[in-house]
C-alpha cells in the first residue's frame, strides 16, 4: 500500500499569536514555525504502518510557500520516503488545498491520503473531507485508532458522544486525531540521511487548478479581554461571592 | 432563498445543539426549512415540526442513514441545496464531518464554526483555537456554514406546526460501514453542555487526588474536566480534556483547580461566563482570566470548599 500523507506549516502551537494592529491578520514574522501537530500524527501513523509491513510508500506532501518545505523534510526525517512540495504563494483556502491533493492523487494513486483533522491556524476542519468528496472516497475524520486489514481499514472516531468505529474499503482518505498516537522525534543521522531525500516541486498553476480565495477576510482582532477579576481571600468568601455576587451555584 | 437546516439526532429524538443551529440559520434568513435524514426517526421528525421558527421539514427515510455516515447523507443534501442559499448546521462533531463534503461538491468555500452572523454573506469565527477573531465574508452564491452551538441560544421547541415533506432517498454509499458507537454513559451532564465545568490540572499530583475534583462536582452537579496535563500524566481519561486539542466549554461557572492555565487550555474554556481559578502560584497565568482567584494549597482549599458548599441551603442545578 501506498500512503501519502499531507502536512501543513503552521505556526508553532507554543506561541502566543499576535494580532496585527491594523487588522490585516495575524503576525508571522520572526515567529516560530512547525508542521501542524496533527500532521505530526498522520506521518507518525503511516511510518507504523510501514514498519508493520503493511505499507510500500510513503510520501509527503505540502501545499504552499517556499518555506512550507520544511515540512515536507521534518516528514522525510521520522520516515516518508519522498516529498512533494506544490508552490503557491498567498492565501489558500481548504476547497482550494482540496483541489490540488485531487490533482496529485490522480498522478500518485496512492491507497490511503493521512492528513490532520484540523490546522490549529484557521481552525477550519475541511481539507480531508473535501477531499474526500471530490475523489469520491470514503472518509475516516477524528481518527484515534486505525486497523489496517487487507484492502479495508477499522478506524475508531472521536465524537462528541464517545467513540465509533466504522470501517472503509481502500482507497480512503484519513484524518488525523492528537489521540491517534505520540509522534516521535527525529534523529539526527535521519535528519541527516532525510536531506538526500527527493522533493519533486510543482507549481500549482501547473495543475490547473483556480486557487483564487472565495472568502474575504475583512478584519481579523483580538477577542474581547475579559474584565479583570479579584482575588478573594478564603474559601468562605468564594463560595459567598459565587453565591451572592455571581448568582452561579 | 431559503436557509436549509441539517437536523441533528439520534433517530429517537433531537440532539440539543439542533435548537442553537436553528437559532444561527433564522438570524440568516427567517425562512428557515429543517432536514432531517434517518431511519425511524418518526418522533425526531415530529419535534423538529413543533419548532416555530421552522417553516417546513424536508424528511429523509432509509435504512443506511440509521447512522448519519457523511458519504450517504451528503448527495442528499447536494441534491436539495439548488433551492437555498444557506446550508447550516452545527460545528460540533457531526457537523464537521458532514458539512466540508456538502460544500466541496457544490464548489463552495465553507465558513466553519461562526460565533456570530452579522449579515447573510458575513460571520464572524475565532481562529487560532479563539486567539483571534475573523471577519469573514463569503463570496460564494450558495454558502456552507457551520456554527458554533454554545455561541447562539437554543431556540423555541414547542408551539409550531411546520409541514413535513418526504424526500426520496439517495443511493447507498458501500465503501463506508458502520461497525459500533461507544457512547460514554455518565449520570453526569455532558462535558460540552455542562451548566458547571469543575476542572483540575498537573496540581492534582494523582489519579487519585482527582477524587477530590468528583467529590465538588458531584456537589455541585457539574461536568468534570482536565487540563492536558493532567490527561498527559493519566490521572484522568482523555474524554474529559478541555483545551484546543480537547472539547472547548462554556459553562455559566468554570472552576479550575490546580491548572496553571497554558494558552492550550485558556483556548477551550476562557469564554465560560464565570471562571474560578484556585491555584498556589500566584503568577499563575489561570488568574488573568479569572474572575475569582484563589491562592491556596488545593488541598487545604478543596475540603473547605465542601465545607462550605455543605453549609449552603441550596445549590442551583
Amino acid at each position: 500500500m501506498k500512503i501519502l500523507v499531507a502536512v501543513k506549516r503552521v505556526i508553532d502551537y507554543n506561541v502566543q499569536i499576535r494580532v496585527k494592529e491594523d487588522g490585516s491578520g495575524i503576525a508571522t514574522d520572526n515567529v516560530k514555525m512547525s508542521t501542524n501537530p496533527p500532521d505530526d500524527n498522520a506521518i507518525e501513523e503511516a511510518v507504523k504502518i510501514k514498519e508493520a509491513g503493511k505499507a510500500t510508500e510513503i510520501v509527503a506532501i505540502t501545499v504552499g510557500e517556499e518555506k512550507a518545505q520544511e515540512t515536507v523534510r521534518k516528514a522525510l526525517a521520522v520516515g516518508a520516503d519522498r516529498g512533494i512540495h506544490v508552490k503557491v504563494d498567498g492565501i489558500l483556502e481548504p476547497l482550494a488545498v482540496s483541489k490540488i491533493l485531487q490533482k496529485v492523487v490522480d498522478k500518485e494513486k496512492p491507497d490511503l491520503v493521512f492528513m490532520g483533522k484540523q490546522a490549529i491556524d484557521d481552525d477550519c476542519n475541511q481539507t480531508g473531507q473535501m477531499l474526500s468528496a471530490l475523489l469520491n472516497w470514503p472518509q475516516a475524520t477524528f481518527a484515534s485508532k486505525i486497523e489496517v486489514k487487507d484492502n479495508k481499514l477499522e478506524v475508531t472516531r472521536e465524537i462528541d458522544e464517545g467513540l465509533e468505529t466504522i470501517e472503509i474499503n481502500v482507497p480512503a482518505i484519513v484524518t488525523c486525531d492528537l489521540r491517534l498516537n505520540e509522534p516521535r522525534y527525529a534523529s539526527l543521522p535521519n535528519i541527516m540521511k532525510a536531506k538526500k531525500k527527493p522533493i519533486e516541486e510543482i507549481a500549482a498553476s501547473d495543475l490547473g487548478v483556480d486557487v483564487a480565495p472565495r472568502l474575504e477576510q475583512l478584519k481579523v482582532e483580538e477577542p474581547p479581554k475579559r474584565k479583570a477579576g479579584i482575588k478573594v481571600a478564603n474559601v468562605a468568601e468564594l463560595v459567598q461571592k459565587l453565591k451572592n455576587e455571581a448568582k452561579v451555584i | 432563498m431559503a436557509v436549509l437546516l441539517i437536523a441533528e439526532h439520534n433517530n429517537k429524538e433531537l440532539r440539543p445543539f439542533t435548537l442553537n443551529a436553528i437559532t444561527a440559520a433564522s438570524q440568516i434568513d427567517t425562512e428557515v426549512h429543517a432536514l432531517i435524514i434517518g431511519h425511524n426517526s418518526a418522533e425526531a421528525v415530529k419535534q423538529l415540526s413543533e419548532i416555530p421558527v421552522v417553516k417546513k421539514v424536508l424528511s429523509v427515510e432509509a435504512a443506511h442513514y440509521e447512522n448519519f455516515t457523511a458519504e450517504n447523507f451528503s448527495p442528499v443534501i447536494v441534491k436539495l441545496a439548488e433551492n437555498y442559499s444557506h446550508i447550516v448546521c452545527s460545528a460540533n462533531t457531526f457537523g464537521k464531518n458532514l458539512m466540508p463534503r456538502v460544500a466541496a461538491h457544490l464548489d463552495t468555500s465553507q465558513v466553519s464554526d461562526i460565533i456570530k452572523v452579522i449579515s447573510p454573506d458575513t460571520f464572524l469565527r475565532p481562529i487560532y483555537a479563539g486567539n483571534a477573531f475573523a471577519t469573514i465574508k463569503s463570496n460564494d452564491t450558495k454558502k456552507c456554514v457551520t456554527i458554533r452551538p454554545t455561541s447562539f441560544e437554543p431556540c423555541e421547541s414547542s408551539g409550531g406546526s411546520a409541514a413535513i415533506e418526504k424526500v426520496e432517498a439517495g443511493e447507498e454509499f458501500s465503501n463506508t460501514k458502520f461497525i459500533k458507537r461507544e457512547e460514554i454513559k455518565s449520570d453526569r451532564p455532558e462535558l460540552g453542555t455542562a451548566r458547571i465545568v469543575v476542572s483540575g490540572g498537573r496540581g492534582m499530583q494523582s489519579g487519585d487526588n482527582f477524587k477530590l475534583i468528583t467529590e465538588i462536582a458531584d456537589k455541585l452537579g457539574a461536568a468534570i474536566g482536565a487540563s492536558r496535563a493532567a490527561v498527559d500524566a493519566g490521572y484522568v481519561s482523555n474524554d474529559h480534556q478541555v483545551g484546543q486539542t480537547g472539547k472547548v466549554v462554556v459553562p455559566d461557572l468554570y472552576i479550575a483547580i490546580g491548572i496553571s492555565g497554558a494558552i492550550q487550555h485558556l483556548a477551550g474554556m476562557k469564554e465560560s461566563k464565570v471562571i474560578v481559578a484556585i491555584n498556589k502560584d500566584g503568577e499563575a497565568p489561570i488568574f488573568s482570566v479569572a474572575d475569582y482567584g484563589l491562592e491556596a494549597d488545593l488541598f487545604e482549599a478543596i475540603p473547605q470548599f465542601m465545607e462550605e458548599l455543605n453549609k449552603l441551603n441550596t445549590i442551583q442545578k
